[in-house]
């Protein structure tokens, strides 16, 4: 028997030139806590464990990072919280929330600094359906464009990323904002993150996020 | 000045799957029920914590079969292939997350409770960071099938989870790797969210080249990322 003859034509897969384009987004589904949320990763600005949730498997199968010191990041501590929250108003306890900011000075983490801020995070939501993030309140990245951070949102039942932003209530660079320009009015509400109370004199921000229905957070298509 | 990118990443292409697919029951209360407001890129979308990986999710763990005393249960698999943007140019110094059931489909996460066997030298975690030309390499075991409550009857295809990061926060994925040959890819609703001929995007292939004697099965598989748009950006959104 020739070689020919023992592989019949291969069927389409991922090694075909004549479907050669991006990789489809598939979701993370129930069970990503032991491959992505680690321990520390929704804490841009301290050397706190938050963001994981390890008692979801045993100690042994914890091979994720550690938290790391980040060394004195300049700017005002912020935290930034909220629940995830289906169609029927259910909260979602199986998401995962990631940002992406600037610093207080409205800079993005180029990567070729090797310690401090990078910007960028990652909260498993709890049974209660909140995330919770401790980091600065993000500075403007230019004239006309007023301070967020980015959002992504993952979890079982969504098959890809959902991306909105969270925008400060308070901040009246809003107004001008171009991206916010481009939401109808009446629903530029769930962009903003509402200053809810002070603990241990540090800000808390609330962003609920809305998958779908009544208020339904605004998703970005980028 | 505007912020707004000329040169901004291309938008998703018409393989990636809608977020709403009833036959995927989960996804009907947790898609977005109004349309997506297109936006332009801002330095927010063309930027991304690259190089910063060593310190967020941390480094290298490219070997699955090696993180407990003793070998898992499974058939020792080899998966490499490359990271591209969609015009070809390899993905250079970018991380991959890695996570994946047993050989038996079991997860070792708690709320898994499904009656298969854990292997408890087995997590099914890891990470790969890619070589200058978007070469990448990890080893583990080939994950099983399992059922899920989906609808009667329903099994998942084998497959691994793949997480990247790429350059800009645009160019974010999240996949599943299959394999070849597998009769449940057809009639899993989470894969034929994809439509045809793209699913098969996510199929790996067989290969007798970095198969190793005496040793591991070899698979391919190559992840295509968004990549910087060659026709300048109009600039109407600008005001």
């Amino acid at each position: 028997m020739t070689t020919e003859q023992a592989n019949p034509a291969p069927r389409l897969d991922n090694q075909d030139p004549a479907i050669f384009g991006q990789t489809p987004w598939q979701t993370v589904g129930p069970f990503f806590h032991y491959g992505l949320a680690w321990k520390g990763g929704a804490d841009l600005i301290g050397a706190s464990e938050i963001g994981a949730r390890p008692e979801l498997f045993s100690e042994e199968h914890y091979v994720l990072a550690m938290p790391a010191p980040k060394g004195d990041i300049p700017g005002e501590p912020i935290v930034l919280e909220g629940v995830v929250l289906d169609a029927e108003g259910q909260v979602v306890p199986d998401a995962m929330i990631e940002v992406w900011q600037a610093d207080a000075a409205g800079r993005y983490a180029d990567g070729s600094r090797n310690t401090g801020f990078t910007g960028f995070g990652r909260s498993s939501t709890g049974e209660d359906g909140v995330y919770r993030f401790r980091t600065v309140r993000p500075g403007a990245i230019g004239e006309g464009h007023a301070p967020h951070i980015a959002v992504g949102v993952f979890g079982r039942g969504l098959l890809k990323r959902l991306v909105t932003r969270a925008y400060f209530s308070d901040e009246p660079a809003n107004e001008g904002d171009p991206i916010l320009a481009l939401v109808p009015g009446e629903r530029r509400d769930t962009l903003l993150a509402r200053q809810v109370q002070n603990e241990d004199g540090v800000a808390v921000w609330r962003f609920d996020i809305v998958l779908q229905g009544a208020n339904e957070t605004v998703f970005f298509d980028i | 000045m505007s912020l707004i990118q000329p040169q901004a990443y291309g938008r998703e292409d018409a393989g990636q799957p809608a977020s709403l697919c009833p036959p995927y029951g989960s996804t009907v209360a947790r898609s977005p029920s109004q349309p997506l407001v297109r936006i332009p890129h801002t330095p927010t979308e063309t930027t991304g914590p690259t190089n910063a990986w060593p310190r967020l999710m941390g480094g290298s763990l490219a070997d699955l079969t090696t993180q407990h005393k003793a070998m898992p249960q499974g058939q020792r698999i080899i998966v490499s292939g490359r990271v591209l943007d969609d015009a070809g140019r390899p993905v250079a110094n970018t991380v991959m997350e890695v996570w994946q059931a047993n050989a038996a489909g079991r997860y070792i996460h708690q709320k898994d409770q499904w009656d298969a066997p854990l292997d408890p030298n087995f997590t099914g975690a890891g990470r790969v960071i890619t070589d200058a030309e978007g070469h990448y390499r990890f080893v583990t075991v080939r994950p099983g099938a399992y059922p899920w409550k989906n609808h009667h009857n329903a099994w998942r295809p084998a497959h691994i989870h793949l997480s990247l990061l790429g350059p800009a926060f645009a160019t974010r994925l999240v996949t599943q790797m299959y394999f070849p040959d597998d009769p449940l890819i057809e009639i899993d609703p989470i894969a034929n969210a994809v439509p045809m001929p793209y699913r098969q995007r996510m199929v790996s292939r067989f290969d007798i080249e970095t198969t190793q004697p005496n040793w591991a099965l070899g698979y391919l598989f190559d992840i295509v990322l968004r990549g910087r748009d060659a026709t300048p950006f109009e600039d109407g959104h600008d005001h």
